[in-house]
């Protein structure tokens, strides 16, 4: 395998990590929700019992999006690995693999 | 059933849509990850603990589930988290301690993959035909339930939600098979919780927080009984009409070690984990989200109750099934509003999904490749998959609008399926710990616990036996299920050959099988937070002291 075809699989492999597929939508919806809540009026807050509920919940799904990509960053998918070669691994190495 | 309607806007079809979208784009990045069989059934065993566990929890937290036990929570009050501490909790960390070991051991590919190694082919065709036909059933009254709740808050007509529902299911099965179905259910699950939350917490203020809603639970016709889950046990005078032998035995016990630990359409989550660890954290780590869902469904149904005039109605739109959709048009504005829609959509869909992904498996494996064609290509069974997902969906469809014929047909196959899985468990328990327990004895006790269960419900739904609910019969019908399996086992055996040693190594206890020994179901992990053993009793530690402030 040529290093050119590693990235790739590198690649795919992020990307069709879950962590991105999560990240992803809810960066999306936090940046909606966040937006709809700064411009809020009285009706809305109303509904809501007074609690600016869009703004709040914007902002927490904002900082989920963001914890699992940054999780992504720090802690990236290895390279796809054999199974059957995992499960005849030591207890202690594969430990020290998931880490 | 204009009452119920939502008033939503551009950004909640907006954030709707925005769903659809990712859903369909995982099964095509999950295509380009497929390359074999093992790929599409079990996602190539690749899967980490934390994805597979809140797949786990998630293909278990599908809209019934959530739209059920609000409503539970508003008609019995605080009893309802019986379901999710003693009716769930022990049982998930049991699959993970001690079951899951001689599952993924013996690296069966499904359920009753085990029993035909353990048993015998009869046993096996039995169980596999039941579960597929269960499946496509169940898959049928999700998408049923699903057009009614999008036809009664957004007006859809019901057969266009059912053939969306069904298009978009069909899609990203047949593209990703089983990651692309635990993807999402991963996504659903934080998409659920962020959907219900704000309905908690504005429910909430609005009651004056947690003392407002109990004070004012104690004013409503539930009383002082509405926030106490043991205190009432002794005698059958309750909201939920149980004594505590019943609570323990019946739901603690046999009906919930029944669903959790041999219901294929969660063990084969498990069963997609990457290595043995992380298939039994999968159970314990589901155990940890479901021991906190009651704060996001029943906490809602009491709200409900509390600030809604008139809930608990015989029918119409103020029903307790509707305390949910209820409190969304109440409380919510647009915005959150779209999320929580988005959230019941997807719970829908992925609760579909899960019988779907668990049908093909178990329809390719076990009844095409052991009965109907044997020894194809890989490539031969990966398309036998994707044709059976197809055939599935279209059955599905059917039996939905079939279910629309009926009232109640949820509460029937829950029953129904729920009574299976008794006489199951007590084959599988049995067989596991019992060597000599022989192939035959296998089968019978299958069949007759299963037959004796039919028997009393069927003697319940024609009232010639009388209780006091469907819950109590389902109590009782899966004691008497579980019971007849057990003696069936003890009488056939000594009558019918038992198996040779050599052939149930890995599948019976204390039978060598590098993975089934006593010491190493104990021991497996030295890192504390990857041990099952210690992590499913800070599971379990936590279930005794969440139950404290409501004994």
């Amino acid at each position: 395998m040529t290093d050119k075809d590693e990235e790739k699989v590198a690649t795919a492999a992020r990307l069709f990590d879950v962590r991105t597929v999560i990240g992803g939508l809810f960066l999306i919806y936090g940046l909606i929700v966040t937006l709809i809540g700064l411009f809020d009026g009285e009706t809305e807050l109303d509904k809501a019992e007074g609690v600016r509920i869009n703004l709040w919940m914007g902002l927490g799904m904002l900082a989920l999006g963001l914890l699992m990509l940054l999780w992504l960053k720090l802690n990236p998918p290895g390279p796809p690995r054999d199974p059957d070669v995992e499960d005849e691994l030591p207890p202690d190495e594969r430990a020290a693999r998931e880490s | 059933m204009d009452g119920l309607r939502l008033d939503v806007s551009f950004v909640d079809y907006l954030i709707l849509t925005i769903y659809f979208v990712t859903v369909l784009g995982v099964g095509f990045a999950a295509r380009r990850a497929i390359k074999s069989s093992a790929d599409f059934f079990l996602s190539g065993r690749s899967m980490p603990a934390w994805v597979t566990g809140l797949a786990f929890i998630s293909a278990n937290l599908g809209a019934l589930e959530v739209i059920g036990m609000s409503a539970n929570g508003a008609e019995y009050g605080m009893m309802t988290v019986h379901y999710f501490w003693i009716g769930a909790v022990p049982a998930m960390v049991f699959l993970g301690i001690v079951m899951m070991p001689f599952y993924y051991g013996s690296k069966v590919r499904s359920v009753p993959e085990f029993l035909r190694l353990r048993f015998n082919r009869p046993t096996h065709l039995f169980n596999a035909l039941s579960f597929a036909v269960a499946q496509v059933l169940i898959a049928g009254v999700n998408l049923y339930a699903l057009s009614l709740i999008l036809q009664a808050l957004l007006g859809w007509p019901l057969w266009l939600s059912i053939v969306v529902g069904a298009a978009i299911v069909l899609a990203y099965i047949t593209l990703g098979g089983l990651s692309s179905a635990i993807y999402n259910e991963v996504l659903q699950f934080f998409v659920i919780v962020a959907g219900l939350l704000p309905i908690t917490i504005i429910g909430l203020v609005k009651v004056g927080g947690i003392d407002g809603l109990f004070d004012k639970v104690r004013q409503s016709p539930l009383g002082e009984a509405g926030l106490h889950t043991w205190a009432d046990t002794g005698g059958t005078d309750n909201p939920l009409g149980a004594h505590w032998i019943g609570i323990v035995f019946g739901l603690g016990f046999v009906l919930s070690f029944g669903y959790w630990t041999t219901n294929f359409a969660e063990v084969q989550r498990a069963l997609s984990a990457k290595d043995m660890n992380a298939a039994r954290r999968t159970s314990i780590i589901g155990a940890f989200p479901k021991l906190l869902v009651p704060a996001i469904t029943i906490i809602p149904g009491l709200i409900a109750l509390v600030t809604i005039q008139g809930l608990g109605a015989e029918e119409g739109d103020l029903i307790y099934n509707n305390a949910i959709p209820l409190l969304m048009r109440d409380l919510l504005p647009n915005g959150v509003l779209g999320v929580a829609v988005t959230g019941l959509v997807a719970s829908f869909m992925a609760g579909m999904a899960a019988n779907v992904s668990g049908f093909n498996t178990v329809f390719t494996y076990d009844i095409w490749q052991t009965y109907v064609r044997r020894h194809r290509s890989d490539g031969y069974y990966l398309r036998v998959g994707r044709i059976a997902t197809i055939a599935g969906i279209v059955v599905g469809i059917g039996t939905a609008f079939i279910a629309a014929g009926f009232s109640n047909i949820m509460n029937y196959i829950q029953a129904l399926f729920s009574l299976f899985n008794a006489p199951l468990f007590a084959t599988f328990i049995v067989g596991m710990f019992w060597k000599r327990m022989s192939a035959w004895a296998g089968f019978w006790s299958l069949l007759l616990g299963f037959l004796a269960s039919l028997t009393l419900y069927i003697l319940h739904l024609t009232e010639v036996v009388h209780f006091n609910s469907d819950l109590e019969e389902s109590f009782w019908g899966a004691g008497l299920a579980f019971v007849t399996a057990v003696v069936v086992a003890l009488i056939v055996t000594p009558f019918t050959p038992g198996k040779r040693d050599d052939e149930l190594r890995g599948l019976v206890y204390g039978l060598g099988g590098p993975t089934t020994s006593g010491e190493v179901i104990i021991a497996s992990e030295k890192v504390w937070w990857r041990n099952p053993v210690l992590l499913g009793f800070i599971a379990l530690a936590l279930a005794v002291l969440l139950y404290i402030p409501v004994w």
